[in-house]
């Protein structure tokens, strides 16, 4: 019970903040919850159907064939592979992080993993279709042209700047998961 | 998409079971295990995007900048983008809006990137994951890059 209640303590103190703030202006009250509901109805969309892929690819694909595809020695087919799944992702970055999570403790490159992140984050193919309709083809493939580069180049840098150790205990703590 | 999502998940879930029970049991126990672990600091980021959302309207945003808002535009369009969390369908309308409504393509360009890349109030839940400093390095790389973006942007747009 202390578990639980320790857990969603942050949740129980915005909330009792929130509804404080909106005994004296209901408005923001209102808006908040509407925009809060938008957003959930969008997240238990999206979500559970991830964290089951999750728990199926968990399962069924061993640590060896994963570090095959994606390892330290995967090369360029191990980057293209990250830069796909990211890419064909749906849902909003905080989704990847579980999956990326998944994949430290298979055994997938840490560079691949952050290029997996950054693909997600920016190069997802139905929001790019959504970013064409918006904003025209010129800008969203400038975006992705200039994004592919700097993903890669993102991904370099972080490795470098963590560092073996730090990576080794982020492995560590994901495999205990 | 979320069709493709369900219909590929029901699938590969349905194929699972066909082929083996237990090993589909433990899936779905991790799945939930997994959910359930993060499902607190989910909801405390969906509530405060709930606030952000609510304290900034557009025309507060189209203020900030206005084509003619120069790099502190693009700066401010930038911290706008990392605090926000807007799904992109709402985003890509939105700033489509901004546009006509007279916001400058580096400026845009600067937000939608900081938007999909950088991300403050999901900061606790990627520390949870990433630890604190993999988790602040890539959102200050992500936004350094937003930059670039920005400026490849508008000097390509500014060429037609």
């Amino acid at each position: 019970m202390n578990g639980v209640l320790k857990k969603y303590r942050n949740l129980v103190i915005v909330l009792v903040v929130l509804i404080g703030v909106s005994l004296f202006n209901l408005e923001f009250g209102k808006s908040v919850a509407r925009i809060t509901t938008m957003q959930l109805k969008e997240m238990l969309f999206v979500i559970p159907p991830i964290f089951i892929l999750l728990g199926l690819l968990d399962v069924w694909v061993s640590k060896e064939t994963m570090s095959r595809y994606m390892g330290e020695g995967s090369g360029l087919k191990g980057v293209l592979l990250a830069i796909l799944i990211g890419s064909a992702a749906a849902g909003p970055l905080y989704g990847a992080f579980p999956v990326a999570a998944v994949f430290m403790k298979k055994g997938v490159a840490f560079r691949n993993i952050l290029i997996f992140i950054g693909a997600w984050s920016t190069t997802k193919i139905p929001m790019l279709l959504f970013e064409i309709a918006s904003l025209g083809p010129r800008f969203a493939i400038t975006r992705l042209l200039v994004d592919i580069p700097g993903i890669i180049i993102i991904a370099a840098i972080l490795t470098r700047l963590v560092g073996k150790d730090e990576i080794g205990r982020l492995y560590e703590k994901a495999s205990a998961q | 998409m979320n069709t493709i999502l369900y219909a590929g998940t029901a699938l590969l879930l349905i194929l699972s079971f066909i082929k083996d029970k237990a090993k589909t049991k433990k899936a779905l126990k991790k799945a939930w295990k997994s959910l359930e672990n993060i499902l607190p600091q989910f909801l405390v980021v969906i509530l405060l995007v709930g606030v952000l959302l609510t304290v900034m309207d557009s025309e507060m945003i189209l203020r900030i900048i206005g084509a003619d808002s120069g790099w502190l535009g693009v700066l401010l369009a930038a911290v706008v983008g990392a605090i926000t969390l807007i799904p992109g369908f709402v985003a890509f309308p939105t700033a489509a809006m901004l546009l006509q409504g007279g916001a400058g393509y580096m400026q845009i360009a600067a937000f939608i990137s900081t938007l999909m890349m950088v991300g403050v109030v999901t900061l606790p839940v990627e520390i949870s994951y990433f630890g604190k400093r993999l988790a602040v390095y890539r959102n200050l790389l992500a936004f350094g890059f937003s930059f670039l973006v920005a400026y490849v942007i508008g000097y390509v747009e500014a060429l037609v």
